[in-house]
């Protein structure tokens, strides 16, 4: 391959397909000066100068039509009912250096730590209440909290076993952490077929890079199912594992199924089981099977009639009675939402420091807490230049992008915020970094997030990568899926 | 130790070295890939019944085709329209793409899809894609004027869809429980497919042998028909897809008893009646080895009718009325399909417990 002639870095900028491609303050993935590619992202850059739109063009549509013919779909709520979409991918890939990586996992595998040690502090003894580093109240008022699952102890005190964790990278290129992902995260099946489909794409570029692969999930995440079950069934026989799914009409039913299916364990609707006896069976042709772990994608909510909602006929009636009696495993476990309140986020760097006595290795985004007084009035006078969120939402429901919103959404916000200020807290809009993606015919520059999964059974486990959730509409920030986002493969490098 | 508590659910079926027993199968599952199969079979079944009708119809006069189509509309459990008017254009629609029809094709084809996707993890990618692919198509397609001339196009590519998901299903999916219940609802559904058309077609001929005191009926059952006659024969053999097969063992003349004597008794052609009988036999039979549940009800059920249809003689189904033949077919089948879902996918609990 022939170097590029850095001399002259504006002119390739203006050779297809990076014709139109923009600059702002945002770190670029790709770039570090105008037409200057990053070490990493040489080899991709030389590559796409070579190749004819066209082409591209084609393999983008290969693609979306092979997501569409396996129904790689999501649903979109609140929409007409159950319109199914494709989840939009962009086909150039996000390229992350090993060094940049090693980061990361050594950062998450350190919060995932500190995290279970929160939650397992807080329903028992309170260490971290009684010396006064969270405040009590945050934490008795979050809604997530669950008072059912005070002094139960989980196998292995592990109460989150599956994690998503939301990076960004900052102008200086620095990641952070926007936000924890510790109740039903969702996406990785995204991951998956995004270098299914990548491979396809760039098969020689893929090789000579020295990706590292994540095909592995699947059985890692049956392997952390596995290590969480109860010590009677290992002398048993192998612990009958099962996902627990809220049904079709789910937006991540896709995912469900897909996991189900790679792992090779049962996918079950809340009417497939049965609790006898604090035992939870699944209905069979053959009769009644034992269930010993669930790997539930249905909210705490929803999970036992008997026990919370009772308008739920995504649960099973009795299953949380099995769950502390011991008989079954849940991951995650009941009540892991407070950990991932965004109000509670402001406090993990000091949870981390409490529990671990380490400095967090991934820095988080400045919080303001709202039931602060004095930083309340400072966001209610501040709107148009920060982010606000609701505490316990997901998805970017609930959210008010101060500079991209209209002095009505303020105001409702700000009677929102004033209404009920500990359902709220606010950031700084953040620049998040922008990375090229193939659209209209171009590369074109857009904001991006990352999604890393983390798995902790015997041990932490990280798949290289991750979903990287790209803001495909020009200029917006915002990466759900749910709000015209979409994804790429991300790749992170061998050496 | 032993975890299980006093429930005594514990058989050797999941213990330490009860390692027969391989796969799970949720009875969820099991009904749904059941009906899946029974969903795609019937809009096989009625994408031929109206092709086949499309070109009948060109042969014949308007009078004999409406009485046809009145038929037909029966046989498919389909909603005759109010007024009693039925044209070739409102035939159409109805069996179709009528979504309101839940017998139309776009209906079945809806309805089989949605059953799969329930359980997509439990089907190959190939199986599941291809399903979706003619769920697409089906969806995909506009009616109008020009698509009812070309209708024949549609009609081919449903047959088509169904018969490459089922190959497609055979060489990539474990010939396992799953695939048992997917067999399963194929043949129960032909079974009664094929029994009601040839009721339907029986009921219309204007003598029947139970009110004929001499044998003349079973003699002119036994004689070549003619004309408008002949069409009829041959629309209910190639609605079964079974013209050509029929040619091969009694040559083109078309006599009334070898033509019932063919859908209903051959063992070898696969829409006869007995045939996929005997196919339903083997799936349960097999379904009851895996679930370790021999002596259960289908399996007797349909092993009684399975050889009442063996060692049945066409002139005795004649003589002795081939309508009620035939609808003690439908109704054994009937039977049959009630205990599957009562022993496999929809037991009472205290049973499993007991």
């Amino acid at each position: 391959m022939r170097p590029l002639d850095i001399t002259e870095p504006a002119r390739a900028l203006f050779r297809p397909p990076f014709r139109n491609y923009q600059f702002d303050g945002a770190y670029d993935e790709m770039f570090e000066a105008p037409g200057v590619p990053r070490p990493h992202y040489q080899a991709l850059f030389q590559t796409l100068l070579g190749l004819p739109a066209e082409e591209m063009r084609k393999s983008q549509q290969a693609a979306d039509l092979s997501f569409l013919h396996q129904g790689i779909t999501f649903t979109v709520y609140g929409n007409e009912e159950g319109t199914e979409r494709v989840f939009p991918n962009d086909l150039l890939p996000r390229i992350i250096p090993n060094q940049e990586w090693r980061k990361i996992e050594s950062g998450l595998t350190q919060r995932i730590a500190a995290l279970n040690l929160f939650l397992e502090d807080v329903y028992h003894g309170g260490r971290i209440l009684a010396d006064g580093v969270v405040p009590r109240e945050l934490v008795y008022s979050c809604r997530h909290y669950r008072r059912e699952m005070r002094n139960l102890s989980v196998p292995r005190g592990i109460y989150v076993s599956i994690c998503g964790t939301d990076l960004v990278r900052l102008p200086d290129g620095s990641f952070a952490v926007l936000e924890d992902n510790l109740r039903v995260p969702s996406g990785v099946s995204y991951m998956l077929a995004n270098r299914k489909v990548l491979k396809k794409v760039f098969p020689t570029l893929f090789r000579d890079y020295g990706v590292c692969p994540v095909d592995h999930y699947a059985q890692a995440l049956l392997g952390t199912l596995r290590a969480l079950s109860p010590a009677s069934s290992t002398t048993r026989h192998e612990p009958t594992v099962v996902l627990l799914t809220p049904g079709v009409f789910n937006s991540a039913y896709f995912e469900h199924t897909f996991l189900a299916q790679q792992m090779g364990i049962e996918l079950v609707e809340g009417r497939d089981l049965l609790v006898h006896d604090n035992v939870v069976y699944m209905r069979t042709t053959a009769g009644l099977k034992r269930v010993d772990v669930i790997y539930r994608r249905v909210d705490d909510d929803f999970l036992d009639p008997l026990c919370f909602r009772r308008d739920s006929n995504l649960g099973v009636p009795g299953l949380f009675n099995a769950y502390r009696a011991g008989s079954v495993v849940m991951a995650n476990a009941v009540g892991t939402g407070i950990a991932d309140d965004k109000a509670i986020y402001a406090y993990v760097p000091a949870i981390i420091r409490y529990y671990l006595d380490e400095d967090p290795i991934l820095p988080n985004i400045p919080t303001y807490l709202l039931t602060d007084p004095s930083q309340r009035s400072y966001v209610l006078e501040n709107l148009e230049q920060l982010v606000v969120k609701a505490v316990g939402e997901s998805g970017g429901y609930g959210m008010l992008i101060g500079p991209h919103s209209t002095a009505e959404q303020r105001n409702e916000f700000r009677g929102r915020i004033q209404a009920e200020p500990r359902n709220y807290i606010a950031q700084p809009t953040l620049l998040l970094s922008r990375a090229p993606c193939f659209l209209e015919g171009e590369a074109q520059a857009r904001h991006v997030d990352l999604r890393p999964y983390i798995l902790y059974g015997e041990h932490v486990t990280l798949v290289p990568g991750g979903l990287t959730r790209v803001a495909l509409r020009r200029g917006s920030l915002v990466v759900n899926s749910s709000q015209g986002g979409g994804s790429k493969d991300t790749w992170v490098l061998r050496a | 130790m032993n975890g299980y508590g006093n429930s005594n659910l514990d058989g050797p079926l999941h213990g330490p070295m009860g390692g027969r027993r391989q796969t799970t199968m949720l009875s969820r599952v099991a009904d749904s890939l059941y009906w899946m199969s029974r969903y795609l079979e019937r809009a096989e079944h009625t994408a031929r019944l109206i092709d086949v009708d499309f070109e009948l119809r060109l042969d014949q006069s308007p009078e004999a085709g409406s009485g046809r189509w009145r038929r037909l509309l029966e046989s498919l459990h389909a909603p005759i329209p109010e007024d009693g008017k039925i044209d070739a254009t409102t035939l159409t629609h109805i069996l179709t793409l009528d979504k309101t029809n839940s017998s139309s094709i776009i209906s079945c084809v809806t309805a089989a899809r949605e059953n799969l996707r329930q359980v997509r993890e439990q089907c190959s990618s190939a199986m599941w894609e291809q399903l979706n692919r003619l769920y697409l198509h089906v969806n995909s397609t506009m009616a109008g004027e020009a698509w009812l001339l070309h209708s024949y196009v549609f009609f081919r590519a449903v047959r088509d869809g169904a018969h490459l998901f089922h190959g497609v299903t055979d060489s990539t999916m474990s010939h396992g429980e799953g695939w048992q219940y997917i067999q399963l609802g194929r043949f129960v559904e032909r079974t009664d497919a094929v029994a009601r058309l040839i009721g339907a077609h029986l009921g219309r001929l204007p003598h029947s042998v139970e009110n004929s005191l001499d044998n003349s009926y079973a003699i002119s059952m036994d004689q070549a028909v003619e004309s408008e006659e002949y069409l009829e024969w041959v629309g209910l053999l190639k609605s079964c897809a079974a013209f050509e097969a029929y040619c091969k063992k009694y040559t083109a003349e078309l006599r009334p008893l070898r033509v019932a004597e063919f859908l209903l008794l051959n063992p070898e052609f696969p829409h006869s009646v007995r045939f996929s009988v005997d196919k339903v036999h083997t799936a349960l039979q097999a379904i009851a080895e895996l679930t370790e549940r021999k002596a259960e009800q289908p399996v007797r059920l349909a092993g009684r009718l399975r050889a009442s249809l063996s060692f049945s003689q066409i002139d005795e189904v004649m003589t002795s009325g081939a309508s009620a033949f035939v609808d003690s077919v439908r109704q054994q089948c009937g039977q049959a399909h009630a205990a599957i879902h009562h022993i496999y996918f929809d037991y009472p609990v205290e049973s499993a417990l007991a």
